[in-house]
């Protein structure tokens, strides 16, 4: 039994229904992992337990009544972005630390319908504003690979939950890359489906244009499991699309000979490190031995998107993040002198210094005299970018280039200069302004530290995304590298 | 782009922060430079582009029947508010 914890989501589904183990055992196996491991590395917020183990038994009730649904006793953690009826959801703020939701999220209550166990919630940075989970207000996740380092962000204690086996998969979000840059860190399958493709109802809003719930993974045929019990319909999501949801699983065989992938060449460019981008070109020799047909695809606007993203996003936070006023819910100031001093001492203590920096910057930019020239030329340039994503596929079926420009780096490296943790989503942050979903999967390592492949599909190709990173995962063995001392 | 310690002020009394004087020249530090950074965009020819207003090409936000889906939750939700009386939210007096 020492080896359950290897077993990913699709293998821990098969194997309950088989009935190789139970849901408690599975479950018990990864709480102690989790609590052994949470001083090392604080991946999560909470840790649910008591709930965990009655919900397990229920599972095997269920399994042995043979009415089990596709991931009936699977244990997985959730963001703790995403609202669950009864546990609290911090959103890895003080505004929220004893903030408890009176329901559960679309993605909470699908997977919970497909038979999930929930153990626990992730850190995450602050309200998902951050790329190497150091904002969060209760403390940094370490890297598994290297504790000196950071998980990357903003679903660092998703990433490195599952990068250390403490649990099969588990729920992310990712508005400019908080899915893909962390599973990057830290040598594991990342996915950011279509916008609109999985629902944001009692998602923690922070730029609703962007924001998309996703999954992380060992491997992509985990992530399609996954994403096809999350994804679909939601009428509570006023953006969330009426397309049928395909089952990801079964369409993992697809074959990708005669796919045409593009090489995307600003990907390549001077910020990338020169061992990040050659394990790239290793990944690319891969796939064309699988019989891929590559050429190199640029794309003009690409490199404003980091520009355009930090007029956007902080834009769309200032207002969503004007709801946390210390009246309904959340953190409120001790003894205000009046309702003015309610708000503001209530947000300036309830707030980290990156959320406060990025509502700053978005009222600016949304202030009157600078609405033109800041926000709405932002979206003019996101525009352009979106239409050179447009043209690029009409030539070719995907994508590919690094995930980050550069491996893990170190806990406090870059938190002094805002602007250097922001280019850190260079090569990210485009899919999450034209809507596109993308994938990253593990493609070897610098040194010790694993490295991420990113490939980016038109809208609503999940399915041909995850058969390319499948069919990658069976021809190498990237995805089933463990860090030392997590074996 | 550099902003002045009145702007930041100004922008922090806008989006109700209260900050500290050890964290204003922080703010006005780092705005100025974020600001620095996203006007690389001016350099982009935008003159026959309409602004983005949807992730999806064509897609526009939905609309739903007006019909009444909610029930009246109220008791549930003021469960977690800092201060309620007889199914109020309580803040300080505003008028006097």
């Amino acid at each position: 039994m020492s080896e359950l914890h290897h077993i990913g989501v699709a293998g821990a589904a098969a194997g309950l229904r088989a009935r190789r183990f139970s849901s408690v055992e599975l479950t018990e196996a990864f709480l102690k992992r989790i609590e052994r491991s949470q001083q090392a590395l604080n991946a999560f917020i909470s840790v649910t337990r008591a709930q965990a183990l009655s919900d397990a038994a229920a599972a095997d009730r269920a399994l042995a009544a043979g009415s089990g649904g596709a991931l009936t006793g699977v244990p997985i953690a959730h963001k703790d972005l995403f609202c669950t009826q009864g546990v609290r959801t911090t959103c890895g703020s003080r505004m929220l630390e004893n903030f408890v939701s009176p329901y559960d999220a679309t993605v909470v209550a699908k997977l919970k319908r497909a038979g999930a166990v929930m153990l626990g919630k992730t850190n995450m940075d602050e309200f998902a504003m951050g790329s190497s989970n150091e904002t969060s207000y209760f403390g940094p996740v370490r890297n598994p690979w290297d504790p000196r380092l950071v998980p990357g962000g903003s679903s660092g204690g998703s990433a490195a939950a599952v990068a250390a086996r403490l649990v099969p998969g588990a729920t992310a979000t990712d508005t400019g890359g908080s899915i893909r840059q962390p599973a990057a860190l830290c040598g594991i399958t990342g996915l950011k489906p279509t916008y609109g493709r999985v629902s944001r109802y009692g998602m923690v809003a922070f730029a609703s244009s962007l924001d998309q719930g996703g999954v992380l993974t060992v491997s992509a045929a985990d992530a399609a499991l996954m994403l096809r019990e999350m994804a679909g319909f939601d009428p509570n999501d006023s953006t969330s699309v009426e397309r049928e949801v395909p089952d990801y699983v079964a369409l993992l065989g697809e074959p990708v000979a005669g796919l045409r992938v593009g090489l995307l060449k600003e990907f390549f460019d001077r910020g990338l490190d020169a061992e990040n981008g050659q394990r790239v070109h290793e990944a690319l020799k891969v796939f064309e031995s699988l019989g891929v047909r590559l050429s190199e695809v640029s794309l003009p606007n690409l490199p404003l998107s980091v520009p355009v993203y930090y007029v956007v996003a902080p834009a769309e936070c200032s207002s969503n993040l004007a709801r946390f006023d210390g009246v309904r819910y959340g953190h409120r100031c001790e003894q205000p002198r009046d309702l003015q001093d309610l708000y503001r001492r209530s947000r300036g203590e309830g707030f980290g210094a990156e959320v406060k920096r990025r509502i700053m910057t978005g009222t600016y930019v949304l202030s009157a005299g600078y609405y033109d020239a800041y926000y709405l030329k932002a979206q003019r340039v996101r525009q352009l970018i979106s239409a050179d994503f447009s043209r690029a596929f009409a030539s070719v079926d995907v994508l590919i280039g690094p995930t980050t420009p550069t491996p893990a780096f170190a806990i406090g490296a870059k938190t002094s200069d805002p602007i250097t943790m922001y280019l850190n989503d260079i090569y990210t942050i485009g899919a999450n302004l034209a809507g596109l979903p993308a994938v990253s999967v593990p493609c070897g390592f610098v040194g010790k530290l694993p490295v991420g492949l990113q490939i980016v599909g038109p809208h609503f190709s999940e399915a041909r995304l995850l058969s390319a990173a499948h069919a990658y995962q069976r021809a190498t063995d990237w995805h089933t590298r463990v860090p030392e001392g997590y074996a | 782009m550099s902003l002045t310690r009145e702007q930041i002020e100004s922008i922090a009394a806008l989006a109700r922060l209260e900050l500290s004087a050890a964290e204003l020249p922080v703010y006005q530090e780092s705005l100025s430079r974020i600001l620095e950074f996203v006007g690389a965009l001016e350099r982009a020819d935008t003159a026959s582009v309409a602004p983005m207003a949807h992730p999806l090409p064509g897609l526009t936000q939905r609309l739903r029947p007006d019909r009444v889906t909610e029930q009246d939750h109220h008791a549930e939700y003021q469960q977690g508010a800092p201060q309620v009386a007889a199914g109020l939210y309580l803040v300080p007096k505003v008028i006097e």
